[in-house]
């Protein structure tokens, strides 16, 4: 018997409309749990480098996690994989919600979509009845009304509905896909709009078995109070009315300026208000006792869900307050735009308009305030109309397809994805690493176990160490040791990024949710799960004798696995540098010597390839071959030190 | 049928539901399903919960309901009502299994499912859908109160009068019998 999974894939040819339920490999259980983890080996197994993402043979792949529809709370997030057009690298993204759980209780671990329908359509799963259906009517309809129409249109409202808006069928690069109160970004909203498909809904009512159902959720209940209470996780920042962290520290405009002063007791009680009035309440996701997304309406529009930083994200792109920043949110969630990027790519069309390089011959009829570009902007951009169309495709290639310059105004993009305009004084050692190597393309997907700050004062030092029960112990001497305005040491640096990105893929194999999980061990260290307990909710819920180190091993393996993927589609050392301006003060020295101990340190080249030697060790010796095959690696090269473990 | 009518105090279980409070998490839902699976906990399916939450997030409504009776048929006329500027059916405040939705039916037998207030032995201090439910929009409370009893259906009962009505007694009689001589 399979336990936590069902054991089955659902596998999609949208040309032909062939639709077929497959057996899943148990062997691929443990080597990489499931979620990303098991997505990842798909894609390396069935997607070649030579395959555009614009291609049929592309793969869109909807993961549960392996603890989703079990009893263990917070265990929800569905990851959404494939390639994007935007880096041509592997592309990623998380929802939450009640999407995965849903799947796997109609029978599916995943869904793997290729081809292209020929014309829009959706697909419908309830249980063992799969079926795709016109879609047509629903062309244009934004995200969220179209899930409604389906459900009422099926009679089934117990259905959870993931579906696009008008920028993914126009195919915009930083189009989302919606569920529910969560939305999956990072460009796989394009890849699912060019598959021609506007929506995937899901209704299950079949069981999923628990190998030690009693000891799993023996653990589990006293979960929901634990997380409840901890004040450390959830979105904690969605819940505060002081916005000074992001106002301050997060660049404004087209991740340009710093906007100091502009917050003040003043402003703080205006928004606040403000909030208030148009938010209708908190929600969460499926079994989580934390309340991460604001239920937002306006008058006379329709009801939208907020989350994450976007609160502010078009706002301060657009250098306007923050009630201009749930209006457009009314509009941009129904298009499904990602709230992290367009604000950006919004902002880069007003440089350029500043700077004469894009005119009103571009523009006609440009607005003067920023608010109204924005909104002028967003039309353009979701229609891919006039100087949309480039727009559209993102930051970088837009400067490059408008040229003239343009391309002097793309200094927030890396791999050619725009980033968190995060700008600070000082290189930050761990934060340049985790920046700069990371495959998941947004450092919110990377960061999060040790925390970003010191703690002066060294009593309340030793005491936060004492009760840090998340952290290897290598963590606690390190944080010990750590005073204000000093870096880490290279050591611990490259140890702090290992531990941050290795806590998220374990996160994103199981599907637990990374706010309380990986995201959340940098403020308060109390992360309510972490490498010490979680090894004991996977092993009551699958069976498998799981514990420290091999969670460890997993999270490695699909790390390298993920890196993999990108190296063989051309990704190298070259492509690792953060944008120019990214710190005020940078060492390029440093930088080198970082990157080197972080290769070294993970059993890589010095070209960021992961040696024969390394992939070997983690059970990845298929990988070794195929970059031997390739030329990537050469035999002999192979003097990869050992890598630590959870225990040290 | 006649049964006999006498007074007595008896203690009123009651869950109070505070419909602003929430966040429609479906704690609830796994909670009350994982406790009366069989073995227990072997499965956390909401379609066999016994609470469900009723969504409309688009019009803000979320109104978790605790399963009641069975009927066989769906109410001729029904209400709508209009609380504090929200529409609401009547069917999301009603806890009836009925034929006019899936709620509350065993997904594989469409047998009826009714709350038990999580009956079982030992009993448990708070029913399992309100200890789940942290932020409070589930409360548990117990008052006593006169009532005139009347003896209670039985689980068995109920259930055989929802496979009665859906394949007729005739054909449920014959089976019964048909299996008890195979038995
Ligand atoms: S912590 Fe927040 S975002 Fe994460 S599952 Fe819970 S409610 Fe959703
Ligand atoms: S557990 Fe409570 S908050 Fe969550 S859905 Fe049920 S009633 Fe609502
Ligand atoms: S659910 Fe309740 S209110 Fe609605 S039709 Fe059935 S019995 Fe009537
Ligand atoms: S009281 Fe018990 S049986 Fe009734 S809905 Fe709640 S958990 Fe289910």
């Amino acid at each position: 018997m399979r336990y936590a999974e069902t054991g089955f894939n659902l596998e999609v040819d949208l040309t032909r409309g062939n639709i077929e339920r497959v057996r899943t490999d148990p062997a691929w259980t443990e080597l990489y749990l499931g979620g990303q983890g098991t997505a990842g080996r798909l894609l390396w197994d069935r997607v070649g480098p030579e395959v555009h993402p614009f291609d049929p043979e592309n793969l869109l792949i909807f993961s549960s996690g392996l603890l989703h529809s079990t009893p263990v709370p917070g265990a929800n997030r569905t990851t959404v994989d494939t390639f994007s057009p935007q880096t041509n690298l592997y592309s990623h993204s998380l929802f939450g919600g009640f999407f995965g759980p849903e799947l796997k209780h109609a029978g599916y671990d995943k869904i793997i979509l290729r081809g292209k329908a020929p014309d829009l359509v959706y697909l419908w799963i309830h249980n063992d009845k799969v079926e795709l259906r016109d879609a047509t009517h629903l062309a244009g309809m934004g995200a969220l009304a179209t899930a409604d129409r389906i459900r009422e249109e099926l009679e089934q409202p117990e259905a959870q509905v993931a579906a696009i808006g008008l920028a993914g069928e126009n195919r915009v690069f930083m189009a989302t896909i919606e569920h529910a109160n969560s939305s999956a970004s990072r460009g796989v909203g394009v890849i699912i709009g060019d598959k021609r498909l506007k929506a995937i809904v899901v209704r299950g009512t079949k069981d999923v078995n628990i190998a030690r159902p009693a000891e799993l959720f023996g653990i589990s209940s006293p979960m929901y109070r634990a997380i409840y209470e901890n004040e450390f996780c959830g979105d904690t920042m969605a819940h505060e009315d002081d916005e000074e962290f992001h106002v301050n520290n997060f660049a404004w405009g087209n991740a340009r300026k710093r906007n100091l002063g502009f917050w003040n007791k003043e402003r703080e009680e205006r928004w606040k208000a403000i909030t208030e009035s148009v938010r209708l309440r908190w929600t969460g996701c499926y079994n989580c006792p934390k309340d991460c997304h604001q239920a937002i309406r306006l008058p006379g529009k329709q009801t939208y869900f907020q989350k994450c930083y976007s609160k502010l994200t078009y706002a301060m792109a657009a250098y306007e307050e923050i009630d201009f920043n749930y209006e457009i949110l009314a509009l941009t969630q129904e298009y499904g735009l990602d709230g992290f990027s367009t604000p950006q790519v919004l902002a880069f069309a007003i440089e350029l308009y500043e700077a004469g390089i894009l005119t009103d011959e571009d523009l006609p009829g440009f607005p003067s305030s920023g608010g109204e570009r924005f909104f002028y902007l967003v039309e353009k951009l979701v229609n891919r109309e006039g100087v949309g169309d480039a727009l559209a495709n993102g930051v970088y290639h837009a400067a490059r397809q408008i040229g003239k310059g343009a391309e002097e105004f793309d200094h927030n993009s890396m791999k050619k994805f725009e980033q968190v305009p995060l700008k600070l004084k000082m290189i930050n050692y761990p934060y340049f690493l985790m920046y700069a190597t990371g495959e998941k393309m947004n450092i919110t997907q990377i960061e999060g176990s040790y925390p970003q700050v010191p703690i002066a004062d060294k009593e309340e030092r030793q005491r936060f160490v004492d009760r840090w029960d998340a952290a290897p112990e290598r963590f606690k001497k390190w944080f010990l040791e750590w005073e204000p305005r000093t870096h880490p040491s290279v050591e611990a640096a490259v140890n702090i990024c290992d531990w941050n990105e290795t806590m998220h893929y374990i996160d994103d194999a199981i599907g637990t949710c990374a706010f309380l999980s990986s995201f959340r061990g940098q403020f308060g260290g109390r992360p309510p799960y972490h490498i010490y307990n979680l090894p004991q909710f996977i092993s009551h819920a699958t069976g498998l004798d799981m514990d420290p180190d091999k969670l460890w091993k997993v999270g490695h393996r699909n790390r390298n696995l993920i890196r993999a993927i990108n190296i063989r589609r051309g990704l190298r050392r070259a492509d690792e540098k953060p944008p120019e301006d990214h710190w005020k003060i940078r060492d390029p020295e440093m930088e080198k010597r970082l990157l080197d101990e972080y290769y070294k340190f993970k059993g890589w080249t010095m070209d960021g390839v992961p040696r024969a030697k390394t992939l070997r060790e983690l059970e990845l010796g298929f990988v070794a071959e195929d970059f031997l095959e390739r030329g990537i690696l050469t035999e002999g090269d192979d003097s990869a030190p050992e890598q630590a473990s959870a225990g040290e | 049928m006649t049964s006999e009518h006498t007074k007595e105090t008896k203690i009123v279980k009651e869950i109070k539901i505070d419909l602003d409070k929430c966040i429609g998490c479906r704690a609830c839902e796994v909670a009350c399903s994982a406790f009366h699976a069989r073995p227990r906990y072997s499965s956390t399916n909401p379609a066999r919960s016994r609470i469900r939450v009723i969504f409309d997030a688009l019009n803000d409504v979320y109104v978790p309901i605790r399963a009641g009776d069975y009927t066989p048929a769906e109410c001729t006329g029904r209400h709508s009502y209009t609380i504090g500027g929200k529409d609401y059916q009547e069917c999301s405040f009603c806890g009836v299994a009925c034929p006019a939705r899936d709620y509350f039916k065993e997904p594989d037998s469409g047998l009826p499912l009714k709350c038990d207030m999580c009956e079982s032995d030992p009993t448990l201090e708070v029913p399992m859908c309100v200890q789940v439910c942290t932020c409070d929009s589930l409360t548990y409370h117990e008052r006593e109160v006169e009532v005139t009893a009347s003896e209670p259906r039985e689980e068995m009962e109920v259930g055989l009068e929802a496979l009665a009505n859906k394949y007729g007694w005739e054909r449920l009689m014959d089976t019964a019998a048909r299996l008890s001589k195979k038995g």
